[in-house]
């Protein structure tokens, strides 16, 4: 058995050696937010925090997590980054959406009022292939209104 | 009354005639242009919450009780023969539940074509362990040599149908007497869709119906294709696809991994899941193929086109179709003499698929290019050559278009234009600027049959019903639109319901920019059927003239005074609904539909390194009327990043020898970030189409990529004077372009 703080929770979960966070909480914890787009930590859909900073979750052994806090979209799902995310329409099929929005959470927590320089460096490992990043920068700049 | 009718379909540029229902009998007008209540207004997703919490669920999320996992084997080389499979291993480990090879299931195979083609798979019930089973399968490869080079393809032969003539006029005698002919040769390189949820399917017999859960851009398609392949009724299978995680064209049917999942889950009883993993998806799901285009233009000296030719080979891949690059070179201008000779060579090579605009991609980067070429030859302004050359009608086809805006646009234009002398003055050191553009024509008229229904409970509430599919493009959001504001009702009282054959009526692919211009008309006259309804029984509930009645602002108002919320007229119902039905009227007869448009590139280009940046993307599209803008505005932009991704960094790479493909992975293959966007100005015309249905939108999600790589070529040789004619623009490419420019100078140069 393995103990994982997960978005304020603390939960039990069987995990075989080898098995990543994102298996973990997309299986055993039923967390489907986070999503699993090329398993080899190249497009950033599975990003969570530990303890505020973003991981990619597909490369994360669930073995390595120890005590770190777990966030995942679910634990963000009142982040005014989602309105922001809404109203910029920041979104189009919603696949990467999440990893987007954990990502720039972590960013916003650090600087509130992002630069669109440090909007494109801060994002650039969360791949959209629909293409909404004027939307993405749009609402990291606006997401305190 | 139930109205038969015999029209064309179209999609992306393939016609079809087709019988249809219509019960469109009261034609309804369009609406005037501009903004109304809802429509014309821009509104955030209806989804957009469900989407941004990571609460919507994906084909990739669902789990159904036993669920298993399946794993494909794969051949590892481009051509090869099995002279052995043995699954017997597999079938004795107690822990592979199922195994199957091309005698269980169709998509499987003995002589693979290419790197990447299915032979057998597994299933497993942990998805961790799939693919180990994999190592349970005995196989004697036979390697074979594989055929690579698309030019030897059409040297031997080896073509997936007869090569495609085309010729209008007498193009010989139109060059002959041209006072100017120039001739390129231009290349584009293949290109992987790469939606971020991959290919996708869970199946599941249900008693005697088959469930199929997959990722699809045509619910309906899936639900033929596997009826066809397994001669199963169509009413027993059911395809579900409440959330999708894009496509591009590369989702239009069943695929082979859903024909794995249904074999698997036959001999198992139990559901199986088959997902392709990130490297899968780059190696058998398609592709935009490759294109090698010999083109020559001949003109007057006042820029009046004379005389265009094309020889166009597509390098098709294994399977697939040739798509149409030599579309635009027929249809974009007003040249009476036009020839094109188009081969699809089948290679040893992952198959293609429909990419966003197929053909048209291609074909706009060489045309577009070459006018440009031409201009320089002409000493004559681009945007003024090509409105020289404006079509007032289809000559390919000789029809009038059903609506055409694109003086408009070039109008529209030309503020971007002029700003060329100011963005090249801005070049400093080794960084040129300039600006370049490019015209766009397509398809994008949709067509029948399509159905929609539209239910209003006692609560005043209504929900549209159609098994369409929403794949990220914001159909749920136009659909909830165009009921709102044809019930007269505030967005928030709309809901949609759609991506499950059981539960709905037919609905249109999402594909081929059709969706809106397919769907949208429907939904509409569902919306207007129920409001005729809701009137009706307002008018006899309260002794009112129905012609008096309409709906307004969530209430059935009388035109001489009263109103009435339309919870208290439906309230009346009880636990009872109205519901209205509408279909897709059929296309104006005898005219052409499509979309039209204009980019106006700004780029950068380090004449020592070659590194290119594009620094600003202004769009005009002519794409009639917007029903959300918001939502069109992030259409046109994520159609220019992909074509920007097109033009600088995106190309699948496959070793020459071999044929095994190289870059699968997402750090191999080089999708844009946040990082290489560029400045982005949308324009859209936003004019309806009058002729076009009940609604005069056409489609938009195909358009705004159409025209991006010219547009940037353009923009190098204008920053640069260098002819860039293969894509991507490497910097190899750019160095090369750039080196033959200078001795093309030198050799100009008096001794």
């Amino acid at each position: 058995m393995l103990e994982l703080v997960v978005n304020g929770g603390r939960y039990e979960v069987e995990a075989p050696i080898g098995q990543t966070l994102a298996e973990t909480l997309r299986g055993p914890l039923g967390l489907t937010g986070t999503k699993i787009a090329c398993g080899e930590g190249h497009c950033g859909a599975c990003t969570v925090q530990l303890d505020g900073v973003p991981v990619l979750s597909c490369i994360t052994l669930v073995h390595t997590v120890g005590e770190r806090e777990v966030t995942t979209i679910e634990g963000l799902r009142d982040h005014p980054l989602v309105d922001a995310f809404v109203r910029a329409d920041a979104l189009q099929c919603g696949f990467c959406t999440p990893g987007q929005i954990v990502s720039a959470a972590a960013l916003v927590e650090a600087d509130p009022e992002p630069t669109p320089e440090r909007i494109r460096h801060a994002m650039a490992g969360n791949l959209c292939r629909c293409g909404t990043y004027p939307r993405i920068e749009e609402a990291l700049l606006t997401w305190r209104d | 009354m139930a109205r038969l009718i015999r029209t064309e379909k179209e999609v992306e540029g393939r016609y079809t005639e087709q019988w249809v229902v219509v019960e469109e009998d009261a034609a309804i007008d369009q609406w005037p242009a501009g903004p109304r209540e809802t429509v014309g207004r821009p509104v955030p997703r209806v989804d957009g919450y469900e989407r941004a919490r990571g609460q919507a669920l994906f084909t990739a999320d669902v789990a159904l009780p036993g669920m298993l996992h399946a794993a494909v084997l794969r051949s590892p080389y481009a051509r090869a023969r099995v002279r052995r499979l043995d699954l017997s291993r597999a079938r004795e480990a107690d822990w592979v539940l199922g195994a199957i090879g091309p005698d269980d299931c169709d998509a499987l195979t003995l002589e693979p074509g290419f790197h990447g083609e299915p032979v057998a798979a597994v299933a497993v019930d942990s998805p961790g362990r799939a693919r180990e089973a994999l190592e349970l399968i005995d196989v004697d490869w036979e390697e074979l040599e594989p055929l690579l080079d698309p030019e030897e393809a059409v040297r031997r032969n080896e073509l997936h149908e007869e090569p495609r003539r085309y010729e209008r006029g007498d193009a010989d005698a139109a060059f002959a007497d041209a006072d100017v002919v120039v001739e390129a040769e231009y290349r584009t390189q293949t290109v992987l869709h790469n939606p971020l949820e991959t290919h996708q399917s869970v199946c599941r017999w249900e008693g005697d119906t088959l469930e199929v859960y997959i990722s699809t851009q045509f619910i309906w398609g899936v639900r033929d294709d596997i009826a066809e392949s397994l001669d199963l009724p169509p009413d027993r299978i059911r395809v579900i696809c409440n959330f999708m995680g894009g496509g591009f064209g590369a989702k239009n049917g069943a695929h082979a991994q859903t024909f794995i999942a249904i074999a698997l889950a036959s001999q198992t009883g139990r559901p199986v899941r088959c997902a392709l993993s990130r490297r899968e998806e780059n190696l058998a799901t398609g592709n935009r193929n490759s294109t090698i285009q010999r083109l020559r233009a001949g003109a007057r000296s006042d820029g009046t086109l004379v005389a265009l030719e094309g020889e166009f080979v597509n390098a098709v891949g294994w399977k697939g179709w040739s798509g149409p690059t030599y579309g635009p070179m027929e249809m974009l201008y007003a040249c009476e003499n036009v020839r094109t000779l188009t081969y699809g060579a089948k290679l040893n090579l992952p198959p293609n698929a429909a990419f966003r605009a197929p053909g048209f991609v291609e074909g706009t980067f060489g045309l577009e290019c070459l006018l440009d070429e031409l201009a320089g030859r002409l000493e004559l302004d681009p945007l003024e050559l090509r409105a020289r050359n404006h079509a007032d009608r289809d000559l390919a086809d000789d029809r009038p278009y059903s609506s055409k805006n694109l003086l408009e646009c070039y109008r529209r234009a030309e503020p971007h234009w002029a700003r060329r002398d100011a963005v090249r003055a801005r070049s400093e050191g080794p960084w040129r600027r300039g600006v370049g553009l490019a015209s766009q024509i397509w398809y994008g008229g949709g067509g029948p049959p399509s159905y929609a229904w539209v239910r209003i409970g006692s609560d005043g509430r209504a929900t549209v019903i159609t098994a369409m599919q929403d794949i990220g493009t914001g159909t749920r959001t136009a659909m909830a639109q165009i009921a709102a504001e044809e019930l007269g009702l505030p967005l928030d009282r709309v809901r949609v319901s759609l991506g499950d054959s059981s539960r709905g009526p037919y609905a249109s692919i999402s594909a081929g920019s059709s969706t809106t211009p397919s769907m949208g008309p429907a939904v509409r006259a569902a919306a207007a059927d129920a409001a005729r309804q809701v009137i009706e029984i307002a008018a006899q509930r309260y002794h009112l003239e129905e012609r008096l009645l309409t709906m307004q602002g969530g209430k059935v108002v009388s035109s001489d005074g009263g109103s009435w919320p339309l919870e208290e007229v439906t309230g009346l119902l009880e636990d009872a609904q109205i519901l209205g039905k509408g279909a897709r009227g059929p296309n104006p007869t005898g005219m052409r539909v499509l979309t039209f448009g204009i980019q106006v590139a700004d780029v950068a280009v380090d004449v020592e390194t070659g590194e290119v940046r594009v620094e600003r993307i202004a769009a005009i599209h002519d794409v009639g009327r917007v029903i959300n803008p918001l939502g069109a505005q992030s259409q046109v932009e994520g159609g220019i990043i992909q074509g920007v991704g097109h033009t600088l960094s995106e190309e699948r790479l496959v070793d020459p020898a071999s044929g095994i493909v190289l870059t699968q992975s997402l750090d191999a293959y080089k999708l844009p970030t946040i990082a290489d966007v560029p400045e982005i100005v949308v324009e859209l015309l936003d004019i309806p189409d009058e002729h076009l249905t009940n609604l005069g939108s056409k489609g938009l999600g195909e358009p705004p990529i159409v025209p991006t790589a010219a547009a940037i070529v353009n923009a190098i040789r204008d920053a640069t004077g260098a002819d860039v004619r293969s894509l991507p623009v490497s910097r190899d490419e750019m160095l090369r372009a750039l080196r033959e420019a200078r001795e093309r100078e030198r050799a100009a140069a008096p001794a």
